[in-house]
Order: C-alpha cells, then sequence, then structure tokens
C-alpha cells in the first residue's frame, strides 16, 4: 500500500512543480520585503533585549550580551503599566464590542431593504477614519476638559466633585480607547451579520424560540467570526497603544500603558534594551492571548 | 456566417484520444481512456458526477495536462500544445461570459486574438444566428440566463473550432428553456457542420441530442453508441439502470440453444436470445426494461416466447399521467417494475392485488457483468442477506479492493 | 371579494373573509415603539462618533491666536492662511509622499501573493499564511520599536525612506487580505474562456484577470494610503527629523494645536467624505438600472 501510494505521488506531481514556480514568482518580491522588514526586526528586538551597556561608551550605546536581567528590570519596574494596558484593552474591547453589535446588526441586517441607507450609515461608522485619529483624540480631550460643557454640566448636578476632572483619568483613557476602536469592532461585525440569512432566524422563532433565545442560539454563534476579529482588531491595537493614555492627550503619569513605557525608553531615555524588552512581553503575552482566544473561538483561516 | 477565412476550420475534424489517463492527488480521475469522434458528429459523454466526463473535456480543452497518453484533433497530436493554440472551444458550465465587457466584445474575443478580419462583422453574424444581435451592446449581467448560454455558445462557434466543447451548458436552465436550446443546439449544430462534443449528466438531454453517446462510469467508457442501441441493449448494470430504469435478475444458464439462452432466476427459468445476451454459459445477470412488462392480475397462460413471473403482490402505485408504475414483490425474486401506459382511465391494480408479470423473451438482454460485481442494491432479487449491515460489509469489501488496486 | 357568492364553498368563503373584511386588530395599525429602539440606538450612536470631527470642523473656523482651546469668533482666515504655520504644509506633503509610495509598493507586493495564495498550492503556504497575519497581530508599538532597533543597528539614517519602508511592511498584510477575497470570487472559468478563446497568458492576465480584480486592488489601494496617511506610532519610531501630518499634531499637542492643522483635517476629511458618498449613490444608481433591464 505504502509503496504503491508513493509511487502514484511521484507521477502526480510532475504537472504541479512548473506552476509552483509561478507561486514562487509571485511570492517572492512580497515575503522577501516582509522577511526583511517585518522578520528580520523582531530578531533584531529580540538581540537588543539582551543588549548590555557600553561600559566605555554614552547614553544609548549598548553591546551585544546575553543581559536576561533586561526583562526582569523591565517587568520589575513596569509591571503596572503591562497590567494596566491590558485590563485597559480588555474594558475596552468588551465596550467597543456591546456599542457596536446592535449598530452593526442594524446597518447588517434591519436596513437591507434600503442598500443606499446602508451604505451612507457605514460611512459614516468609518468617517472618524477620515479625520486624524490624533486629532479625534484631542478633540475628545478638548470636550472634557475642565473648562468643556461635559465636565460643568456634571459638576453642576454633582456628579463629578468640585475639584473633580475628566481628562487625565482612568475613564478618559478607556473611553477614548473605546471611541477610536469603534469602527475596527463595527466593520467586520457587519461584514458577517450583512451576509447572515435571515431565514435562520425565522427557523428559531419558528422551532419556539423567544426573539432573545434566537438571538443567543443562532445570530451570535453564526456572526462568531465578526466578533472574532473586531474582538482581534480592537484588542490588539488597544493594547500597545500610547497615544489615549499619553499625557498631551486623554491620560495622565497615572494612567501610562506599557506602550508608553515603551516610548519613553526607546525615543525619550534611550534604553533600548529596555524598550526592546517590554516590547517582546507585551508581544509575546498578546500571542499568547490571541492564540488561545482564536483556538477557542475556532477561526483558523485568518488570513 | 462566413466561413471563408483560411484558419476557419472548413468543417469539423475528428478527435481521437489514446491510453488517456489523467490522476489527481490522491486519486485517478480517468484511466487509460481510448475515444475517437468522427468529424462532423454530435457526442454525448454521459455520466454521473465525479466520473471523469468533465476531466476528459478540460484534458481536450488543453486546460489540464494528462498524466499519460495522446489528443489528435483533425489527425494532429496537440497533447503538448496550450489551449490558446488549439482549434476547439468551450461552453463553459457556468457561461464564463466576461463580466467588464459588452455581449459583442465577448463574442469578437477569439476573433481578435486571432487578429482575424473584420472581427465586430463576424460577431454581429453570430449573434444574428443565436438571435440577440439586438443586445449586442449590453453587458453579460444585464441578461437572463438563457440569453447568456447562447451568448457563450455564439462566443464559441464565431471561431469554428474544429471541435466544440459544451460542459453541462444546460445545466443552470428551468426545464422549458433547456428543452428549447436542446432544440436549437441541435440546429446549430446541424446548420454550422462542427464536431460537438457534449458532457452531460443529464441522460435524457444526451439521449435526444447526441448521434452517439459515451456512458462514462469511473473514468472509463462502460458503453457507447447510437442512444436508442444504448437503451434497448445496454451492456453493463451501470448502463442498464443509469439510462432509464431496469429489472435485474441473476442466475445460471441452464440451457444454451443456437438462439437463446435460459437462465434459471429463482426456480423459473427466463429466456434471452443470444445475440442479446453478452455471456452464455455460468452465472450471469439479465434484464429487461420496465415499460416492456405487461402486468397481469390473473395468471397468463405460458406461450411460446414469453417469459413470466408471478405470482406477487403490488407493494406501490404511483400514477403519473401518461404512465403508471407499478412495484410488483415477487417472492424469492424480489421488486420488480412495471411502466403500463394508461389505456384505461387510471391504474388497473390496487396495492395488495395478486398479479403476473410477463414480457417477450425478444426484449430481455444479458449483461457483461460477473453477477458477483453487481451492487445488490441495483438487483431486483431481495436475499436473506439483504440487510443494511451486509450491503455495508459489502460496500467495505469494494472499496478495500479498489484502493488496493490503486 | 365583497360578496360571497352561493356557488362557491363555505370553506373558501371563511378563508376569503379573513384578511378581506378588515378585521380592527390588523398589525401595522398602531404605531409600535418596539420595533424602533434599534434605529434610534444607531442614529444616536453614530452622532456619538461624528462629535469630535464636528468639533474639529467647527474649530477650524475659530478666529483664534496660537491656542485653539476657547471659541473666539468666526472667521475663514485659517483656511485662506493654511501654509502660514511653519512645518505643517511641509509635514502634510510628506505624509502624501509616503502615502503614494507605500500604497504603490504594497499593493503591488500584497496583490502579487494574494494571486498565489489562491491560485497556487505549494508547501510553505501555511508559514506563509502565518507571516502575513503575524504584522497585523503585533501592536503597532512593537513594530515600530522593531524596525527602530534593526535601523539602529544597521546604523540607517531615519528620514522619509525608512518611514516609507515601514509603511509599506505593515500595509501588505491587509492589501493581501483585501485583494484574496476579490481573487477568491473571481470563477476560474474566466480566465479559462480567455486561454480557450486564444488569448495568450499575458493577454488573459491583462485583459481578464487585472480588469476583474482592478475593484478589489483599487479597495486595498485605499485602504493602504488611509492606513499609511493616519498612521503615527510607527512612524514616531523610525521618523528621524522628518514630520509627517500625525506627527506633527503629535509633537504641537504639547504646547497647542493650531487651528490651521484643523482646517487640513477638515478638508481631507470632505474631500474622503464626498468621494466615498459620490462613489456609493452611482452604485446604487447602476444597481437600480441595472434591474430595470432584466426581465
Amino acid at each position: 500500500m505504502a509503496f504503491t501510494a508513493f509511487s502514484s505521488q511521484a507521477a502526480v506531481e510532475q504537472a504541479p512543480r512548473k506552476r509552483s514556480f509561478i507561486a514562487l514568482v509571485l511570492l517572492l518580491p512580497g515575503i522577501a520585503y516582509l522577511l526583511l522588514f517585518f522578520l528580520a526586526p523582531l530578531i533584531s528586538l529580540v538581540i537588543t533585549s539582551f543588549q548590555a551597556p557600553d561600559l566605555y561608551g554614552d547614553i544609548g550605546d549598548y553591546v551585544t550580551a546575553f543581559r536576561w536581567e533586561n526583562y526582569t528590570d523591565a517587568i520589575g519596574e513596569y509591571w503596572p503599566l503591562i497590567l494596566r494596558a491590558f485590563g485597559f484593552a480588555v474594558v475596552a474591547t468588551v465596550l467597543a464590542l456591546v456599542i457596536s453589535y446592535p449598530i452593526a446588526y442594524f446597518i447588517g441586517v434591519k436596513a437591507r431593504r434600503w442598500p443606499l441607507l446602508q451604505s451612507l450609515m457605514l460611512t459614516l461608522v468609518i468617517a472618524p477614519f477620515f479625520i486624524s485619529f490624533l486629532l479625534r483624540t484631542l478633540a475628545w480631550k478638548q470636550i472634557m476638559s475642565d473648562e468643556g460643557p461635559i465636565v460643568q454640566f456634571l459638576k453642576s448636578v454633582a456628579i463629578l466633585p468640585s475639584d473633580g476632572h475628566l481628562t487625565g483619568t482612568t475613564f478618559s483613557v478607556i473611553f477614548g480607547l473605546t471611541y477610536n476602536f469603534i469602527p475596527f469592532m463595527t466593520l467586520p461585525l457587519y461584514a458577517t451579520l450583512e451576509r447572515l440569512d435571515v431565514r435562520y432566524l425565522e427557523a428559531g422563532a419558528d422551532l419556539y424560540a423567544s426573539p432573545w433565545t434566537t438571538f443567543r442560539k443562532v445570530t451570535i454563534p453564526l456572526s462568531m467570526p465578526g466578533i472574532v476579529s473586531g474582538t482581534l482588531l480592537t484588542f490588539i491595537p488597544a493594547a500597545g497603544d500610547y497615544i489615549n493614555a499619553s499625557r498631551d492627550f486623554l491620560g495622565s503619569t497615572s494612567t501610562a500603558m506599557v506602550g508608553n513605557a515603551i516610548e519613553a525608553n526607546f525615543l525619550v531615555l534611550q534604553n533600548y534594551p529596555a524598550a526592546a524588552a517590554l516590547s517582546i512581553v507585551l508581544m509575546a503575552v498578546i500571542l499568547v492571548i490571541v492564540g488561545l482566544y482564536v483556538r477557542r473561538a475556532g477561526t483558523e483561516d485568518l488570513i | 456566417m462566413a466561413a471563408s477565412t483560411a484558419s476557419f476550420a472548413e468543417s469539423g475534424a475528428d478527435l481521437e484520444l489514446v491510453g488517456i489517463t489523467k490522476r489527481f492527488p490522491g486519486f485517478t480521475a480517468i484511466e487509460s481512456l481510448d475515444l475517437s469522434i468522427p468529424a462532423g458528429s454530435f457526442f454525448a459523454l454521459l455520466g454521473p458526477s465525479g466520473c471523469g466526463k468533465t476531466t476528459t473535456l478540460r484534458l481536450v480543452a488543453g486546460l489540464e495536462e494528462p498524466t499519460a497518453g495522446q489528443i489528435l484533433i483533425g489527425g494532429k497530436d496537440v497533447t503538448d500544445t496550450k489551449p490558446f493554440q488549439r482549434p476547439v472551444n468551450t461552453v463553459f458550465q457556468s457561461y464564463a461570459l466576461f463580466p467588464h465587457m459588452t455581449i459583442l466584445e465577448n463574442v469578437a474575443f477569439g476573433l481578435r486574438r486571432r487578429k482575424l478580419p473584420d472581427p465586430v462583422g463576424k460577431a454581429h453574424e453570430a449573434l444574428k444566428l443565436v438571435e440577440l444581435d439586438h443586445l449586442a451592446s449590453r453587458r453579460p449581467a444585464q441578461l437572463s440566463g438563457g440569453q447568456q448560454q447562447r451568448v457563450a455558445l455564439a462566443r464559441a462557434i464565431v471561431n469554428r473550432p474544429a471541435l466544440l466543447l459544451l460542459d453541462e451548458p444546460l445545466g443552470a436552465l428551468d426545464l422549458k428553456l433547456r428543452r428549447q436550446m436542446q432544440l436549437e443546439l441541435k440546429t446549430i449544430q446541424t446548420e454550422v457542420g462542427l464536431t460537438f462534443l457534449h458532457v452531460t449528466h443529464d441522460q435524457e438531454e444526451a439521449m435526444t441530442m447526441a448521434d452517439t453517446v459515451a456512458v462514462m462510469n469511473k473514468g472509463k467508457i462502460e458503453q457507447m453508441g447510437a442512444p436508442e442501441q444504448l437503451y434497448e441493449l445496454p451492456r453493463t448494470a451501470f448502463v442498464a439502470n443509469f439510462l432509464g430504469q431496469s429489472n435485474l435478475f441473476t442466475g445460471p444458464v441452464v440451457s444454451s440453444t443456437a438462439d437463446a439462452i435460459t437462465v434459471d432466476v429463482a426456480g423459473v427459468p427466463i429466456v434471452v436470445p443470444r445475440t442479446r445476451a453478452q455471456r452464455h454459459a455460468g452465472e450471469v445477470a439479465i434484464g429487461v426494461r420496465p415499460e416492456k412488462l405487461t402486468l397481469f392480475t390473473e395468471a397468463p397462460a405460458p406461450a411460446a416466447g414469453r417469459n413470466i413471473l408471478g405470482p406477487g403482490r403490488v407493494t406501490d402505485v404511483s400514477f403519473s399521467g401518461v404512465s403508471t408504475q407499478y412495484l410488483i414483490e415477487v417472492p424469492g425474486i424480489g421488486e420488480l417494475v412495471v411502466f403500463a401506459q394508461n389505456m384505461v382511465f387510471g391504474p388497473v391494480a390496487t396495492v395488495g392485488t395478486e398479479a403476473w408479470v410477463s414480457w417477450n423473451a425478444d426484449h430481455g438482454f444479458g449483461l457483461d457483468d460477473d453477477p458477483v460485481d453487481i451492487p445488490r442494491s441495483v438487483l431486483s432479487p431481495v436475499g436473506p442477506g439483504d440487510s443494511t449491515e451486509s450491503i455495508a460489509i459489502q460496500r467495505r469489501i469494494a472499496l478495500e479492493e479498489e484502493l488496493e488496486q490503486a | 371579494m365583497s360578496g360571497v357568492t352561493p356557488a362557491r364553498g363555505l370553506d373558501e368563503a371563511m378563508f376569503d373573509a379573513g384578511p378581506a373584511s378588515g378585521s380592527p386588530s390588523r398589525p401595522g395599525r398602531r404605531i409600535r415603539f418596539r420595533g424602533l429602539g434599534l434605529p434610534i440606538y444607531t442614529v444616536l450612536a453614530l452622532l456619538f462618533l461624528l462629535i469630535p470631527i464636528a468639533y474639529t470642523f467647527v474649530f477650524s473656523f475659530n478666529d483664534s491666536g496660537k491656542l485653539n482651546i476657547a471659541w473666539q469668533g468666526f472667521t475663514f482666515d485659517k483656511w485662506t492662511s493654511v501654509c502660514s504655520v511653519q512645518g505643517l504644509c511641509e509635514s502634510f506633503g510628506n505624509s502624501i509622499i509616503v502615502g503614494l509610495t507605500a500604497t504603490v509598493l504594497a499593493t503591488a507586493l500584497g496583490t502579487l501573493i494574494a494571486i498565489a495564495l489562491v491560485r497556487y498550492r505549494f508547501k510553505a503556504r501555511s508559514a506563509i499564511s502565518l507571516l502575513l497575519f503575524l504584522p497585523m497581530a503585533t501592536p503597532e508599538v512593537v513594530l515600530g520599536a522593531g524596525l527602530a532597533a534593526q535601523f539602529l543597528t544597521l546604523g540607517t539614517e531615519k528620514g522619509l525612506l525608512t518611514i516609507i519602508l515601514a509603511h509599506t511592511m505593515f500595509c501588505i498584510s491587509f492589501v493581501v487580505v483585501t485583494v484574496k477575497a476579490r481573487v477568491a470570487s473571481l470563477d476560474p472559468a474566466l480566465e479559462e474562456a480567455g486561454r480557450d478563446l486564444y488569448g495568450s497568458p499575458s493577454q488573459v492576465f491583462w485583459r481578464i484577470t487585472f480588469p476583474l480584480l482592478l475593484p478589489g486592488i483599487a479597495a486595498a489601494a485605499l485602504l493602504s494610503f488611509a492606513l499609511s496617511f493616519d498612521d503615527f506610532i510607527i512612524t514616531n519610531f523610525n521618523s528621524g527629523s522628518v514630520d509627517t501630518f500625525p506627527k506633527f499634531i503629535y509633537i504641537a499637542a504639547a504646547r497647542g494645536i493650531p487651528a490651521q492643522v484643523n482646517v487640513i483635517a477638515s478638508a481631507v476629511f470632505l474631500l474622503a467624505l464626498v468621494l466615498v458618498v459620490v462613489a456609493q449613490v452611482s452604485r446604487a444608481a447602476r444597481a437600480k438600472r441595472l434591474a430595470k433591464l432584466l426581465p
């Protein structure tokens, strides 16, 4: 059996060889580019993360070494920022999902009869993309500033104490993350809900399921691919973000996330090994979470 | 249509396949196939899905390369040429009309590629032939399914290929439109005189349109011939059941004369003409078409040249307008199918009635298959071991053998 | 429907009577409040999404000094004096250069990969899929720091070129995803028909494959440009002294944003919005025309 299987295999592969040559030609430039400018930098990052300060050099000069203490030092110093980054990202992702799902459901399912309305509403969802991410965040900072109408109103109804602020708080950072990533959540949700066959919902209703049960047992499972890609598209950038939590935007020193630490160490303190070690930790944790999540949610073919 | 240009085939060319084998990773689609289609004929390749008929077509078109064997068109070996170098055109199953071009540009596409003079004029001619010239400036998406099919046909025949390949071109159309297109296709073929190779799984379509039908199964041609010949004298159990329905029996040959053989079917002698039987000794499988059977509610008198089975009981009656189908359970033999013309008003027998069947011995046929190779499900005698389990076991044995051979 | 003739059976009459007699409990007569919750929520949510955009737009007309925080009065001056802010227009120009170059590069490279992934079988498939997925699963700060570490090790001078290299890298994967969907939905029989109708391989590609993939390629290019134009994090790590538009905003944020930034952002926003809406309206009109033509 084994031998015959092998021999027929050999005969078959004669033809596709020519075609895999074409595939190679098509793939080579792009893949080479990614190896050079994605994979190689990751390796540089790993090497940098183990570097030791150059004893005879200036600040910012490092030599190749195996200084694994870079990791323990970085984690020891920045663990609250790492935890905060993932905590904020989880909360923002959940909020974005809860806010986006009804929007996506309405546009993708209820508005199907009016294609033009559907596409115009979709345009409004992605409209924030057309204006700079930084400006959007700054606009919220102004709106939520101490002199702004929201703070004035909240103080007048005594929800906020008279010396309270909105900007520079945990609230404003999570608010900013949620706001900025709602389009990333809504679009993939819309893409799956738009293809949802409403006859499944009718079948659910026909089989004695209440609207809520139909939603839980039929709609949610069928929109799982959209939920998975939406949460990933929100969670990953949110966990690495440092704009919202930055002092100049919606955050303060007490809301700093790991991204802020990476930026400060790399671009200000020139402590490249610490920045690299933190990046590797961030990426490793994200990959583990994404891997577990994708396996659990069962969507394998992401690309 | 003007067919004056030299590079246009003046008439169809013949097609010859010699020892064609096609293997895909993991399975063999076609095993040493030999086939010869004479010029100017309408040839149908008929078979169930996965039998290798579409692969055969794609090999002829040059869209696949054979693992072994030769393809000759008009006596010229084209095995190693690319599709765009072959004098062959295809009407695709999905029509494959280019959505970004007008109907006219679709039809002119092949002519332009070959830099033939006056592509627009010739395209209009071809569109006139399929009566769609008034839609020449539309896009494919603006046409109905039947119109798209006709455009696909025009786009292929405008090139005057030596051989026109049709890959289930009517599959997407509804029944009425399909009948109409069948007639149109046949007319066009006669008019332009090209060789048509038509692949289909619809036996009725193959029989109404083609001069010659080849029934294909598991990468091999089971039987080839004129439609009526295939129907009246199927050589294998597969053909007997794929082309219409058949009542099949097995049993040993008990006596044999110069004209006929007699088979013992569960104790009843059944006579089959020698010329209509493929095997003349030992265990054989024989059969008869359901419409050749006559149904009796009283025992018919034995007569020379007639086979009689019965008594049995009618187990099912289904009325379909022109005819009625009866199922009759005969003890020791199994279930028989009878098609009876509705000569009176409605069925003549009801469920539970005692019934006999008889047929003219000249209408029976003897199969080439070894009775053991015939799947039990197609045989009439429902033996004692015919439980689902035993069928499953048999299937598995057959499958293992097949794997062993591969 | 009005009268039931005696010739008709009683059953028929009963069946007809129901809907025809217009019973008072017909649905749709009463105003249903239950179904309105979702549309109202959606409208409010969309308005919420637009708040910062409206704010930016309104404050582009603010007659402010250096700081554009409190409302000082309406003026068109900022729209006519965009480039008077030092470095602003230069940074905007840099963003356009980077966006266009990275888009062309990423679209070309990504399209080829997408075609290969859908149309060919090869051994390293899963490794390549992973290599394409990872850039999307990596936070920008890591991508930026990684490239910066590499440029540091190699001693590369950071500037426009390094920004373009970085942007091309993170755009490729998004191009692959977008174009791949289009390639997968392309019926292979169309290309086979092209070959069958005497098209040589290059003719088939340029006359059939490419025009049919064009909408997908265009969408990928637009996405790439948008991603590149708005990127700040990766740029921040790899730009050296060169400013792009987002980086200009980031630096200005510490000391106050001039209203001219709002002008540029609003102009870009309006341009993009008009383009998208025009495209959608014309597509809807085309769909309507098509629907009329079909029997």
